[in-house]
């Protein structure tokens, strides 16, 4: 579904991602960890298509399009979801209409017909209870005055509103308490099929319990210097990071 | 002492020697006169003057217009209010001036709680009304406007009047190709506990360089609460200058809601008076500007006396090589304790050469008062946008959703459905055309 090769990507001239390579097959969940500054971020922003960073070599296929030269929502209608780190808040955009533009040129890219208001609110009602969001913040701005945990919650749900085929969350988890990093979790999982794939980015090894990976890869100084399943992630909370730095730093000497 | 330049005086000249004798009632000659000894000897600003630094407009006036005496009338004016679209979709008392000149005939007939009078059958009290509100040394424009204004009207909305429906004060323009200029003049007395909203709208029937040179009074009495609208929606070669003035008593409300949207240049100024205790100064205003409009707001909230609350908000969009100037002033003066006075100006500016000067001007004599002001101008938020591109929103939606989502703060300090959904429906159609 998702193929990288030896991508290179710089903002403002100061190379941050070094060479990544990474293969996802539809029905994968992948979890990229790593210490802060490693890229794990620009990773994520460089797969939807923010327009500061600068690709300077490699490749990124998706269902076998080159994505590089997509403009961010054409990623978005071709199925990439990004879950943002910190989600922005848009005073006087009402998360109802944001929500039934985005769906509705979404569906016309994918050459579907739009939703009406009827079928656009009961679509909106059935998802909602996936991440068990409270009605009364989708009649406000989008994201204005919300806490850190229903940004979060909102991100899901408009994941499960638009449906993608490859979502990155990136730091979903961060600065979540445990009940609502469970909610979120569980809406993630609920949306996941043999179809679809999910990255996740991620510092702590926490959501992994929930959000259970088939791969889990280390990344470092913009490359992804170990690959393994989600044991590599317990060794990971259990050693830290530094375990990694000494073994990369040992290999060179 | 200012030394008037040549060329600003050749203006003078020209105003006055070919408006001599408007007055036909002859009623308001103490006025007229005073005015023109004003104009002569103060003429109009230059750049040189601080209220005026940004804003030539007299300048402007000398290289567009040929014709300083108003000008004719327009026949079948019926006809052509028949024609708009805004002014059919709008239902209740209406004011309409033809090329500044009242036309009766086409107005509302006044009732139990609305009595319109031309100046011409103004009683003595009522005549010394006029220009006590907005005086001739206020503004050289004021003292132009009270000179050479033609027939203005002075409109009465009886104490305890509630309007159901707006006042439409509506003018109808129309210019020779050479230019001319009108003066639109009215008076309005709100009695006490008294309630009404005024929707203001300009219908050009050309594109003829013009200048619109208006002055509007207001005396609102105690508890009484008036919503004025006005949409300035004109054309690339409109010169306007609107000064309006209020004076509040006790308890009354005056809120104005400003939309500039096209011109050549505009300059609006605005005072409110706070006289009394527990009064409410509202000032909103969206100016969204492209080619090379420029729009000048200068606002005057004077509080005078205590318990008083003044809110301001004006936003601007500008594009293009169009100029925006916002000057807003807060002056509350040593017995107004208590005094709530906020002040917000905030600007997008969509192009490299499109320019904003905004100042904030607060002179605060009381010290027991709550006043803040603040202003930005930046462009459109790089992290919203990727946020809805990033869910699949074109970029050009995307863009006129949050622009949308700027103005329509401003917006909804419109309180009749009618003529938001008018002014929400162009600024929408606006912004879609901004790439």
């Amino acid at each position: 579904m998702l193929s990288i090769k030896n991508l290179h990507a710089a903002i403002e001239g100061s190379p941050i991602l070094n060479g990544i390579n990474l293969e996802i097959k539809a029905g994968e969940v992948h979890a990229i960890m790593g210490p802060n500054g490693s890229g794990k971020s620009t990773l994520a922003s460089v797969l939807a298509g923010r327009e500061e960073y600068e690709v300077t070599e490699g490749s990124v296929t998706f269902k076998n399009k080159n994505i590089l030269e997509l403009s961010p929502e054409d990623r978005a209608r071709e199925g990439i979801f990004l879950a943002f780190q910190y989600p922005v808040e848009i005073p006087g955009v009402s998360s109802t209409n944001f929500l039934r533009t985005a769906v509705n040129q979404v569906r016309e890219y994918r050459g579907q017909s739009p939703l009406d208001a009827v079928k656009f609110l009961s679509l909106m009602k059935e998802k909602m209870k996936l991440v068990e969001i409270d009605q009364k913040l989708l009649s406000r701005a989008l994201n204005e005055g919300f806490s850190g945990g229903e940004k979060k919650k909102n991100e899901i749900f408009q994941m499960a509103m638009l449906e993608p085929t490859l979502s990155i969350l990136d730091e979903t988890d961060s600065g979540l308490d445990i009940d609502a990093l469970k909610v979120v979790a569980n809406g993630v999982n609920q949306l996941k099929t043999k179809d679809n794939a999910t990255i996740v980015v991620t510092h702590y090894q926490r959501l992994l319990d929930y959000i259970v990976p088939d791969f889990v890869h280390v990344l470092y100084k913009g490359k992804i210097v170990k690959s393994g399943t989600k044991d590599l992630a317990l060794e990971l909370e259990a050693k830290g990071y530094d375990w990694i730095k000494d073994e990369l730093s040992g290999a060179t000497v | 002492m200012t030394v008037s330049t040549k060329k600003d005086h050749q203006l003078v000249e020209l105003f006055l020697s070919t408006q001599a004798n408007l007055d036909k009632s002859g009623l308001l000659i103490e006025l007229k006169s005073a005015a023109k000894s004003s104009l002569d000897e103060t003429g109009f600003p230059t750049l040189k003057e601080e209220e005026y630094k940004f804003t030539n407009i007299n300048k402007r006036i000398l290289d567009k217009i040929k014709k300083y005496a108003s000008p004719n009338t327009v026949n079948n004016i019926g006809d052509v209010l028949e024609a708009n679209q805004l002014f059919n979709s709008l239902e209740g008392y209406k004011l309409i001036r033809n090329n500044g000149v009242f036309e009766a005939e086409l107005s509302s007939k006044s009732d139990g709680s609305f009595i319109v009078k031309p100046f011409s059958d103004l009683n003595s009290d009522e005549v010394k009304e006029i220009g006590s509100i907005e005086t001739i040394n206020k503004d050289p424009f004021t003292a132009l406007n009270s000179y050479s204004f033609e027939s203005g009207i002075r409109v009465e909305i009886p104490e305890g009047a509630i309007l159901e429906q707006p006042i439409l004060l509506v003018d109808v323009i129309s210019a020779d190709a050479n230019g001319e200029c009108v003066h639109p003049r009215a008076y309005f007395h709100a009695g006490k506990n008294s309630q009404a909203t005024v929707i203001e709208i300009t219908i050009f029937l050309d594109e003829s360089p013009v200048f619109l040179n208006e002055v509007q009074e207001w005396n609102i009495e105690s508890n009484a609460h008036i919503r004025h609208y006005k949409l300035q929606d004109g054309h690339k070669a409109e010169l306007g200058v609107s000064n309006t003035s209020s004076n509040l008593a006790r308890d009354a409300t005056f809120t104005s809601v400003l939309l500039s949207l096209n011109g050549e240049m505009l300059r609006n100024n605005l005072s409110i008076n706070i006289n009394d205790t527990n009064c409410t100064g509202n000032m909103y205003g969206i100016y969204m500007l492209n080619g090379k409009t420029h729009v000048d707001n200068h606002t005057n909230v004077d509080h005078k006396m205590p318990h008083s609350e003044s809110n301001e908000l004006y936003k601007g969009i500008l594009t293009d090589q169009s100029r925006g100037v916002f000057n807003g002033k807060i002056f509350v003066r040593k017995d107004a304790q208590k005094t709530n006075a906020f002040q917000q100006n905030n600007n997008i500016l969509l192009s490299e050469e499109a320019i904003l000067n905004t100042k904030p001007q607060l002179e605060i004599w009381a010290d027991d008062v709550k006043c803040s002001h603040g202003c930005t101008t930046g462009q459109l938020d790089e992290e919203a946008l990727f946020y809805l591109r990033a869910r699949g929103i074109g970029k050009e939606s995307a863009k006129s959703l949050l622009l949308y989502a700027f103005a329509g703060e401003v917006l909804d300090k419109i309180t009749h459905e009618t003529f938001k959904k008018y002014c929400e429906e162009i600024v929408h159609e606006r912004l879609g055309a901004i790439k």
